[in-house]
């Protein structure tokens, strides 16, 4: 039998990004800010989202799909604070993709949400080839990890459109350098906007509620 | 880890391609891949011998072209390959760069009998 070459040129990814349109216009469709959230293990992915559940919950409420490898500890933390939360266990995978999320919108009260925090995998390597449906795509680099980490994971610096760099309290025990750290950031990614917080101290959160707040605002029209 | 899912995205893929030119085995599967985008080659091989096994693309030879890293300068236009620690570009000095390759991750064409 004779060999045929059949052009594809289509992206591996593609049926993802479907679904991932798929969820945007259902989150759309309500009104639903949603924020995806990436970092390695141990950022403060999740004290970054129990900081604000408890700042905006009295205005706006909140829901939030945990993506975890296992465990549903930081699913145990939201639901304490009293947000309605959806576990996703990837059962050992390193991110979540759309079809996960779809999963994770019809196990949530959608009707009663004004904005959707999705805590991705702590990893920095691929979450951010998964688009998930969300609005915003914000990246937690904290200071313990060093300034260099742009240069190792550049397309994660360069897909997101808010960097919050956390544990700043830390500065006086470590050689971080933010001037170099947004000089390679700000290069790569023109657009991007830093936070510079600690979310244990409180110091430079109320920036990034009143930007988070202007965001639900605009999105609700 | 990742690659266990890009691997089964991209034989369904292979499949459904096949399936649409009422072809009766794969044979070769085109892959492009960027150095960026995080997929080790010899890792989606293990898994695709594993997954593909019982369907039309059992045994197919998975070719991968590998897109190395290029990072373009935003204000003079100059494509470079960044050094470890410098991504400045070697003409002119800014530091405002894009990355110009090294993010692909696509299939390019599937050879099937």
């Amino acid at each position: 039998m004779s060999i045929k070459v059949i052009q594809v040129g289509e992206k591996i990814l593609g049926k993802n990004e479907d679904k991932a349109a798929e969820n945007k216009k259902r989150l759309d469709g309500r009104k639903i800010l949603t924020v995806n959230i990436m970092s390695s293990p141990g950022a403060g992915k999740t004290s970054l989202i129990l900081s604000t559940i408890k700042q905006l919950s009295k205005k706006y409420k909140i829901a939030v799909i945990e993506g975890d490898v296992a465990s549903s500890v930081d699913a145990e933390k939201v639901n304490a604070v009293g947000a309605p939360v959806v576990q996703i266990n990837t059962q050992g995978g390193c991110h979540l993709d759309a079809f996960m999320v779809e999963e994770g919108l019809d196990n949530l009260p959608l009707d009663k949400v004004d904005l959707l925090f999705i805590e991705n995998v702590g990893n920095l390597i691929c979450p951010n080839n998964y688009l998930l449906g969300e609005d915003i795509r914000l990246m937690i680099a904290s200071l313990p990890e060093g300034d260099d980490k742009p240069y190792k994971y550049p397309a994660m610096f360069a897909d997101s459109d808010v960097v919050i760099l956390n544990k700043t309290d830390l500065q006086p025990y470590l050689d971080f350098k933010e001037k170099a750290f947004r000089q390679v950031v700000d290069g790569l990614n023109p657009d991007v906007i830093i936070f510079p917080v600690s979310c244990k101290t409180g110091v430079g959160m109320q920036e990034w509620f009143t930007w988070l707040e202007g965001k639900i605002k605009e999105k609700k029209g | 880890m990742h690659e266990a899912s890009i691997t089964e995205s991209m034989l369904s893929l292979a499949l459904e391609k096949a399936r649409e030119a009422k072809a009766a085995k794969v044979t070769g599967i085109n892959l492009v891949v960027g150095e960026l985008a995080g997929v080790v080659p010899d890792c989606v091989q293990f898994y695709f011998d594993v997954i593909s096994k019982n369907t039309m693309a059992e045994g197919a030879r998975l070719n991968f072209e590998i897109k190395p890293t290029q990072i373009k300068c935003r204000k003079c236009g100059n494509v470079f390959t960044p050094a470890d620690h410098k991504w400045e570009c070697p003409k002119c000095g800014d530091s405002n760069v894009e990355i110009a390759s090294g993010r692909e991750c696509y299939m390019e064409s599937i050879e099937v009998e």
